[in-house]
């Protein structure tokens, strides 16, 4: 036997303070009216800091400091200043990369090697990426002078937290625009990292406010009537909530919500490769992933050596310390999350689908689940109709590809889908067919700041990435 | 619909219908052509991410041995002499003269002419004596003359023989060409094993990898191996892969096992352990053996000595406390 010895990535890299106050204004200042909580690690359940809680007043400040550096600095500032900035944070990103990657994972349960070669690489793509539009703008099809929108408000999920910040701050600011961005409550350590670096980027005080909190803070910020726009990366039920919030406010929307995606494998695909985009697709980020590709369908007459080939797999994947650099699967990101996993696999069993998971030892403290996959599933049952975000799989068949788009547009959902066939024609056939915002073909869950991200139907609407992405930060 | 039915037809029934297949033309292209095809991207990002594992302390250590004891330490030259291959012999046998309890690699493998020297060294050690036969690297000989080759190679000491296919054949759809040739040469081989060198550089593309290794493997080949080495593109980690794939499902479908060999350009110890991490989580530790697998290799084992001593002693020796052979 070939036993990996223990690689864990040293957290001494990171330097985490006992505690943490709001970034408003360009500097760390105690809550007014807002009390604290803990962030925790959710391999170890210890406590990583103690975090401030942003209340109302503090709320106010910071879209009073936001919309000031609006008015009076970011605002007038030329757009090829602003991209000086963009690109100062995209490099010191770079440079404090490992940094970033150790705290993302230590306060997120993502394994290391996800944070180190996937999250941080794409952070600093997309301030890159957005730099570069910054000076721009007229020539992005939006008109001879498209204008900045004013002061937006941000909230951020756990499952990528510094990404999603990437995502939403990187064109926000490169179109002229200040922000206030509320973290999760679960990972707000790497937002508050990204506040050190805006320092030290010296970027003008008051275009990057962060401010920390639960579910309270995020509708103050929402609902604060000095915001201009919303944008809101999460829940498809709190995304409503937040549309009826701001239904009637001059405040632009965009919402990118939950996702239930079919990975469609079809009998010619290339079997190898495909599995990979199954492990892939659902197991990322511990699934985590709005986008997951969390129903299979694969062609019947296929479905034996597929699943066979994903059980093999699968029996390859390492659960457990997210620092260590031959982890794959992490922990689970809260014990609420691990609850909701819990509960939806308990009912997947309950209703006859066959349950099955590699054998696997779970760490004994912290939130784990061991990669699960459902065969014997069918459009009936919940787990192929409701979002788990975790590591479970719901197996599905198909006879005919008429079959297979019926099923994979067969939900609430519209975010993302992937094909596996060696047949190009087909690729183009289903994409056209598919109520998906993202269509991968012979691929999964690839990402890439130049390509606009969003979903259809009940995913939300709005797109991130790309040139489509500064459309959402524009008064067009 | 023809790939995978082709493959799953095959796979669970009988293995009767296996060694029928090189009967006719048209059998061997329908199912050569009715493996899974190979998505190039996917089947690289895999070969990439399989290298970002970190092995370190007793796992290298561990993978050091292992890899020295699959290296087949290599000189293929118009240069040899029986001195130069005597002198690599004895290399073989004791890697690190300073350190006993270094392992001995896996074979030593030379051109057939240089067969008779080198077996005088190996004689009872253990190290397998392998030669490349059939007109290497190019192949591009009448059949009776790379049968002759092989044949004199035997004779002359040799346990291995590293045959090349027809690549011109293969290129050009002539697969029970290809196979025969194969079954001769395996003929001609008597008890010695066959490694059969696909030269995947030649073959260009994935799909044919895949293949190319199922030909070699229903024609009887005991190993399948990449490369000559004197080509530019030799052996690399996704076309190895990808070959990996071949002999699991080839063992699935008909319960024989068979051995990988990726050579050339392998030259560190760091590329060597990312193999290893490819065939543990590949094939499993089925093919952890040098009896499975091999390395086809020159520079290579005195990077894994250097390693070696590193781990042992906790310092780096300079190039000049390893042998040049």
């Amino acid at each position: 036997m070939f036993e990996y010895a223990p690689a864990p990535e040293s957290r001494s890299v990171v330097d985490i303070k006992p505690s943490y106050g709001l970034f408003v204004d360009g500097r760390f200042v105690d809550p007014v009216d807002g009390g604290s909580f803990k962030s925790i690690n959710p391999a170890s359940e210890e406590v990583l800091a103690e975090v401030a809680e942003a209340g109302s007043e503090d709320v106010d400040r910071a879209v009073r400091a936001a919309r000031k550096a609006y008015e009076k600095v970011w605002g007038p500032m030329p757009g090829r200043d602003r991209a000086k900035y963009l690109f100062r944070i995209a490099r010191l990103i770079q440079e404090r990369s490992r940094e970033l990657a150790v705290l993302e994972s230590l306060d997120n349960g993502k394994p290391i090697k996800e944070s180190r070669d996937v999250d941080v690489p794409l952070v600093a793509a997309h301030f890159f990426y957005y730099a570069g539009w910054a000076d721009k703008l007229n020539h992005a099809g939006f008109g001879p002078a498209p204008q900045p929108l004013g002061v937006a408000a941000q909230v951020i999920p756990w499952n990528f937290p510094l990404l999603m910040l990437a995502w939403k701050i990187a064109p926000a600011l490169a179109a002229g625009n200040t922000v206030v961005l509320k973290p999760a409550e679960t990972t707000p350590l790497t937002a508050l990292l990204f506040a050190e670096i805006c320092q030290q980027a010296d970027l003008p005080a008051g275009v990057v406010n962060i401010v920390t909190g639960a579910g309270g803070t995020g509708r103050t910020l929402v609902e604060h009537p000095g915001v201009d726009k919303v944008a809101f990366t999460g829940s498809t039920e709190v995304g409503k909530a937040i549309a009826r919030a701001v239904a009637g406010t001059r405040k632009k929307l965009t919402l990118e919500l939950g996702g239930k995606a079919a990975n469609i494998v079809f009998d010619d695909a290339p079997v190898d490769q495909a599995v990979e985009g199954i492990v892939n697709g659902i197991f990322f980020n511990q699934g985590h992933v709005c986008c997951a590709g969390s129903r299979l369908l694969v062609q019947e007459s296929v479905a034996d050596r597929v699943l066979e080939s994903l059980k093999r797999r699968m029996a390859q994947l390492r659960v457990g310390d997210p620092l260590d650099k031959n982890t794959d699967i992490g922990a689970i990101n809260s014990a609420a999350q691990l609850e909701r996993i819990r509960e939806l696999s308990e009912a997947g069993a309950a209703e006859g689908a066959e349950r099955w998971s590699p054998a696997c030892e779970l760490p004994e403290r912290g939130f784990w689940f061991a990669p699960t996959i459902f065969t014997g599933v069918t459009q009936a049952h919940r787990i192929a109709r409701e979002e788990i975000f975790g590591p479970v799989l719901s197996v599905l068949t198909f006879r005919t590809p008429a079959e297979a788009v019926e099923k994979a547009n067969n939900t609430p959902y519209g975010l993302s889908a992937g094909i596996w066939t060696d047949k190009g024609s087909r690729i183009l056939w289903l994409a056209d067919r598919l109520r998906a915002g993202v269509v991968w073909a012979n691929t999964f869950n690839k990402f890439d700041p130049t390509s606009p991200f969003g979903g259809y139907k009940e995913s939300g609407y709005g797109r991130e990435g790309g040139r489509h992405g500064l459309e959402a930060y524009l008064n067009v | 619909m023809r790939t995978i039915h082709g493959m799953t037809a095959t796979a669970t029934s009988a293995r009767s219908d296996l060694s029928e297949l090189g009967r006719s033309e048209t059998a061997l292209r329908t199912f050569l052509h009715g493996l899974p095809g190979v998505d190039q991207v996917g089947a690289e990002q895999r070969a990439a991410q399989l290298g970002t594992r970190s092995i370190k302390t007793t796992a290298k250590a561990q993978a050091i041995d292992l890899a020295i004891r699959m290296v087949d330490l290599t000189t293929l030259e118009g240069a040899d002499t029986p001195g130069k291959v005597r002198a690599l012999a004895t290399k073989a046998l004791r890697p690190d003269p300073a350190d006993p309890s270094c392992p001995h690699v896996g074979a030593v493998c030379v051109y057939p002419s240089m067969v008779p020297y080198v077996a005088e060294v190996l004689r009872g050690s253990g190290v397998h004596l392998a030669s490349v036969a059939t007109a290497f690297p190019s192949g591009q000989a009448p059949l009776e003359v790379k049968l002759a080759d092989t044949r004199a190679a035997v004779a002359a000491g040799a346990d291995e023989i590293d045959m090349v296919i027809n690549r011109g054949a293969f290129l050009a759809g002539r697969y029970q060409e290809v196979y025969d040739e194969i079954v001769a040469t395996k003929e001609a081989c008597g008890d010695a094993h066959l490694k059969v060198i696909l030269e995947t550089g030649e073959l260009a593309t994935y799909d044919n990898v895949r293949r190319a290794s199922w030909l070699a493997m229903l024609a009887g080949g005991d190993f399948i191996k990449t490369s000559t080495g004197k080509v530019p593109v030799a052996a690399t980690p996704p076309v190895t892969l990808v070959m990996l794939e071949a002999v699991r499902d080839f063992r699935a479908a008909t319960g024989r096992q068979v051995g990988v060999k990726p050579a050339g350009g392998i030259k560190t110890s760091k590329d060597a352990i990312k193999y290893l991490v490819m065939v543990n989580e590949t094939v499993g530790p089925d093919w952890l053996d040098p009896d499975w697998f091999r390395f086809g290799a020159s520079s290579l084992l005195n990077d894994l000595l250097m390693q070696r001593t590193k781990l042992t002693t906790g310092v780096y020796s300079g190039p000049d406390y390893f042998t040049l052979d």
